[in-house]
């Protein structure tokens, strides 16, 4: 165990970054994630690092695809609107099997929206984070301390299987302070980053960090092999958390800081005599449905838990193959449901014989 | 458990008070969690802060429902003491509120924190002031405890700043309603 | 004796450009200071997007493809990660001077330790020949029909003369390929500023004027003749800032 700080989440974020051997950080300001930056601003030049605050969103996110190229570990952040604009690169990025790691602390949108926390991005970073045939690995932290494992998780997770990996947090969890302990966690074998782009040394041939490719056959080709990673990401990396699931005939599906919302509800439901239970998926890409499968066999009916209008509902129908029901409830916009509210939806379902 | 609610203008020290309960917490191994409110409203605009203090993992950062609400002034008062549990406590700075709470099922605890401050001249210490009084009331600390903790909080760079922390939080638990 | 040889700096990967296109006098001009200065193993260049988008192809060095118009940023990227390497980008015209307009100016403001080689030819050349930013006005293209109208498509950019403004930037300066003089006074600004980078002076800036005799709808020989007559009378030819010297024009 190492001591104990209270820090925010965001500050957390950026801590664990520089713990994890990240020297660069590009951002650019934007509420609920400034203080990520301003500790950056403050930290880096201390600890061997660069922080740099970039024109735009757009020129942030390029600047980390520079880096990234010559082997570095780099990390950007921002919030919704913010994310927009760096969709572009992040598609680059994804295409050049480049290894960073963005950081969104949600807000209510659409457009400029809101400033208070949401979880409406989920379609965007799980689905469709640039264009094209692709993906970035995404975890969904639920307090400042799991940050702290989360993070080093994901330049490791990005450094392994080549791609960008997005940390999912919302405006709650940035800017809440909680205890936080920064043991270190066990070190994953990082392969040898023998494409980067620092300079050939007169030893190889030249690298080319690229996305494009011309003929459809070859383009096909290198989609395919991504898309091999994503399953081995499947089949190794998913992560998720189970609570009283075992015997639980409604199983709310919730993650982020709502799944703690969620938990609350589920203890207050079983006080009450309802068989709850809670999923957490921790990667949201790759997304357990293998897990949520197998518990659909047994539950009754599910509750997807979000601060959004449903965007998780469809993974967990693919996912259970339309076995049982799905519910949703949702709040949007920057509202943070109750755990009352919740539990008032699960005694709605159960009341109606789920 | 506590669930805590503390409102006040910005520039109050509403952040930095709920700050110190959690430190405290955090000390004696709680589960604890602060969630300030942010953005335009923290320019010089209302201000309030979350609190969870508890034995259990705490679920939802945003305190809806109170034990104890901290008003600092009038528009929070009016704005939350509605939300507080029944049974609860409301700590009402009556320097600047010159209204009770419309509260009969809570326990309602006033004291002049912003008068008494400014007349000790510490006039930004109201905050503290008022920490040590709910400690009087509520017990939520051993204040001994809490003292320690007050003082340790104190930057190195000002130890002159623990002393003040100090007398003030002292002046609220001494404080006669 | 070998009097002519290709620079090492260039694979032997063939150029795809149009004939008459001046992009391969400017990639071998680059590859020759690169030789000259003995950097290929530690430089990157950076790519656009445009009808170089393929320089990764053809620069030895270790080569990245940007995003349209970020070529600035990702340099600003992989210098900052790594200081001692060279960088340069190679940039046309609309991914400079439209798209890339802020990266452009950032990074001048800046001062970052890099070597833009901006190439313009007036015309977006890899989509078809549409306008440019640096179309000149009455200069017929696919999206200005009728030639560039002042009061509908605006006026053109004089890139050299905006980034000089900049106190970041160490030395700009507007070059042509058009013929043998200018070619050698070309390689001789593209050297100075890689140099100027060596000696972290801060940016660089190289402007070559450029033909595009496809899009032009012009043999290569008359293109030349119209940037000479049209574009050096727009885009007049010199230092527009150097840092090293007193007095810059």
């Amino acid at each position: 165990m190492g001591e104990k700080l209270l820090m925010k989440g965001n500050e957390a974020i950026a801590e664990a970054a520089i713990r994890s051997g990240c020297k660069l950080f590009f951002g650019y300001p934007i509420t609920p994630q400034t203080e990520l930056a301003e500790y950056m601003a403050k930290q880096m030049p201390k600890r061997g690092g660069l922080s740099l605050q970039a024109e735009s969103e757009i020129a942030a996110i390029n600047m980390v695809l520079g880096a990234a190229s010559t082997g570095a570990r780099v990390i950007t952040s921002s919030s919704s609107p913010g994310i927009s604009l760096k969709s572009e690169g992040i598609s680059y990025i994804i295409g050049s099997d480049l290894p960073c790691v963005i950081v969104n602390v949600q807000r209510g949108g659409p457009g400029l929206g809101g400033i208070q926390p949401a979880q409406s991005d989920y379609n965007q970073a799980t689905k469709a984070l640039g264009h094209g045939d692709g993906h970035a690995i995404v975890l969904a932290p639920n307090s400042v301390q799991e940050i702290a494992t989360l993070v080093g998780e994901a330049f490791d997770l990005a450094d392994i299987y080549r791609m960008p990996c997005m940390i999912l947090a919302d405006g709650a969890l940035g800017q809440m302070m909680e205890p936080v302990d920064f043991e270190a966690k066990p070190a994953r074998e990082i392969p040898e980053k023998d494409w980067a782009c620092c300079g050939h040394g007169g030893k190889r041939v030249h690298n080319i960090v690229n996305s494009l490719y011309i003929e459809p056959e070859k383009l096909e080709e290198i989609v395919l092999e991504r898309f091999e990673r994503y399953k081995k990401l499947e089949e190794n990396e998913v992560k998720y958390e189970e609570y009283l699931t075992e015997d639980a005939d409604i199983v709310l599906v919730s993650y982020g800081i709502t799944a703690r919302i969620a938990k609350t509800a589920v203890r207050n439901a079983r006080k009450k005599g309802i068989k709850v239970g809670l999923f957490r998926p921790i990667t949201l890409y790759p997304f357990p449905s293998k897990q949520l499968n197998e518990l659909a066999d047994k539950a009754k009916c599910f509750l997807s838990v979000e601060m959004n209008m449903g965007q998780m509902v469809n993974d967990i129908k693919i996912a259970i193959d339309c076995k049982k029901k799905v519910y949703h409830y949702g709040r949007t916009g920057g509202m943070i449901p109750s755990p009352e509210e919740i539990l008032a939806k699960i005694e709605e379902i159960s009341g109606g014989n789920a | 458990m506590s669930a805590i609610l503390l409102a006040g203008f910005g520039g109050q020290g509403i952040l930095f008070a709920g700050k110190q309960l959690v430190l405290a917490g955090m000390k004696k191994d709680k589960q604890v969690s602060w969630l300030p409110s942010y953005g335009p409203e923290m320019r010089g605009g209302t201000c309030n802060c979350s609190v969870n203090i508890d034995d259990e993992p705490i679920g939802s950062p945003l305190v809806t429902t109170p034990d104890i609400l901290i008003a600092m002034n009038k528009p929070s008062l009016l704005k939350f003491e509605g939300r507080v549990a029944v049974g609860g406590t409301i700590v009402i700075d009556s320097s600047l509120i010159d209204v009770e709470t419309s509260r009969n099922d809570v326990t309602a605890c006033y004291i002049p924190a912003t008068k008494m401050a400014n007349e000790a001249g510490f006039p930004k210490l109201a905050n503290v002031i008022i920490l040590g009084y709910l400690m009087k009331k509520t017990g939520l600390y051993d204040f001994d405890y809490f003292m320690e903790c007050i003082k340790a909080s104190a930057p190195k760079a000002k130890p002159e700043l623990g002393e003040l922390n100090a007398k003030a939080l002292q002046m609220g638990y001494d404080y006669n309603d | 004796m070998i009097v002519f040889d290709k620079p090492h700096a260039l694979t032997d990967t063939p150029f795809h450009y149009c004939p008459g296109c001046t992009h391969g006098i400017i990639h071998r001009l680059v590859a020759e200071v690169i030789d000259e200065l003995g950097v290929e193993d530690t430089t990157v260049g950076i790519a656009p997007v445009g009808c170089s988008v393929f320089a990764y192809n053809y620069f030895n060095c270790d080569m990245i493809e940007a995003p349209h118009g970020r070529a600035p940023a990702v340099a600003t990227g992989v210098k900052r990660a790594n200081p001692d390497l060279t960088v340069f980008t190679y940039q046309g015209d609309g991914d400079l001077a439209a798209i890339g307009t802020a990266e452009t100016v950032h990074v001048g403001a800046r001062g970052e330790n890099l070597t833009i080689i901006f190439v313009n030819n007036a015309i977006y050349g890899m989509t078809g020949g549409q306008m440019a930013p640096t179309t000149l006005l009455g200069q017929v293209s696919t999206t200005s029909p009728y030639g560039r109208i002042k009061e509908i498509q605006g006026n053109p950019i004089r890139v050299c003369e905006m980034v000089s403004t900049l106190d970041g930037v160490a030395y700009a300066e507007r070059v042509a390929v058009d013929c043998v003089q200018n070619v050698r006074a070309a390689k001789k600004a593209i050297k100075k500023g890689f140099e100027m980078q060596q000696q972290k002076k801060g940016l660089s800036i190289i402007e070559v004027l450029s033909t595009c005799p496809t899009n032009w709808g012009l043999s290569p020989e008359k293109s030349l003749e119209w940037l000479r007559e049209n574009m050096m009378a727009h885009y007049p030819l010199g230092v527009y800032k150097d840092v090293t010297k007193e007095e810059t024009k």
